[in-house]
This record gives C-alpha cells, structure tokens and sequence, in this order.
C-alpha cells in the first residue's frame, strides 16, 4: 500500500456539517496543485459531501480511512 | 446542465435562528457545489440581517417542541451569518433586500449586514431567479 504524506492535516472533528467540507475546500484553495490535504472529520455529512465536491471541483480523492470515531480523508488538489 | 438548474433561488421570509440555519447551510452546499446562489430576503428574514442584529438570538420557529429546542440550541454548528459569508467566499451568491420589506420596517441599506448586496423589488429578482427556487 503507498502511504501518501498530506502537506496540510485538518482536525474537523466535532464541526457540525458543512463544517468539515467549508475547511477543507478552503485548504485546497490556499494550497498548491499536487498538495494532499487529510480531514479529520466525525460529521456523517462528511461521507457524502467530500466525495460529491471533489468530483465536482474535479480534485482526487485519495482514499477515505474509517477510524474509531471519526473518518480521514486524503484529497490532492488537481487543479 | 443548463445555466437553469445550476442556479438555486432562496426565498428567506422566517427570521427565527433554526430556518436560517437551515437556509444558510442550503446556501452554502449550492455555492460550494458551482451552483449560482441567489437570496430574496423578506419580512423577518430581511429584519433578522439588520447589522444591529444579525448576531443576537433570533428565538427558533413556532413548531419547536420542548423536547427538541435544547437539541437545536446546543448543537455545535456555525452560526448562519457566518456559512452566508462562508458560501459568499466559495461561490457566486448574491443577497437582495426586498424593497417592500425595507420600506415595512423602514430600513436603509446602510441599516444591513454587508453580507446584503443590495435592495431589489420582486420583479428584478424573478428576472434572476429563473433555476428552482425554495421558500424558507
């Protein structure tokens, strides 16, 4: 398995929805094209909305990692 | 995708914090998914964005059980200016006062939060407003 090392983690844990999605879209705007950004999110809006924006905004999500409590997101900025 | 279903009209006519919540948080999903967002702000809504009192407790809707006002009031979530602002930012969103609101309650411009562009009359707004819309 390769292990991609995020420039930026965010801990979201504990924002209600949309909270987690408004951070992570505002790390993306700031960040590079390549960066790799991790959410840490506990909001169940996260599960449907991350995917549904990176798609839309046309970035890649890397891989979605259920842990105790919350999820991790790993998403690179393609564009 | 047309132009027309990429737009989302709100119609905000209730003042009370838990339906611009619940506007605020529709905005702000619209704006960050491309949609152009557009906001007609009337009767206690449009008083709700007064600048003097946009963050003070604007109470919840008439159809909060007892049981259910501590849910909402002590959920941890962003207050609705702040998700306007936040879809303002991310997105194409525009807030207009309803003209006959403004005169209602003898409102300037100046008197609003500056998340409010500007001061419409319905029929621009329509002009506008052509995607699906939502009364809230």
């Amino acid at each position: 398995m390769i292990t991609v090392q995020p420039s930026k983690t965010i801990d979201a844990r504990g924002m209600a929805c949309p909270g987690p999605l408004m951070a992570l879209i505002g790390a993306i705007r700031q960040g590079q094209v390549g960066d790799v950004i991790e959410v840490w999110s506990s909001d169940q809006g996260s599960k449907t909305d991350i995917r549904a924006w990176v798609t839309k905004a046309k970035h890649e999500l890397v891989s979605v990692t259920d842990e105790t409590g919350y999820t991790r997101f790993t998403v690179r900025k393609a564009r | 995708m047309d132009d027309e279903e990429q737009s989302l009209s709100l119609v905000l006519f209730s003042g009370t914090d838990d339906k611009l919540s619940a506007a605020a948080v529709l905005a702000v999903g619209a704006a960050a998914m491309g949609r152009t967002v557009n906001v007609f702000l009337q009767y206690y809504a449009l008083d709700a964005f007064r600048a003097d009192r946009i963050a003070r407790d604007h109470a919840l809707s008439p159809e909060v059980t007892i049981e259910q006002a501590p849910s909402v009031k002590n959920h941890p979530g962003t207050h609705w200016s702040e998700l306007f602002r936040q879809a303002k930012e991310v997105g194409e969103v525009s807030v207009h006062a309803c003209a006959l609101s403004m005169e209602m309650f003898k409102l300037e411009k100046n008197d609003l939060d500056p998340l409010v562009d500007d001061v419409e009359g319905v029929a621009a707004f329509m002009a506008d407003a052509t995607g699906p819309m939502v009364f809230i």
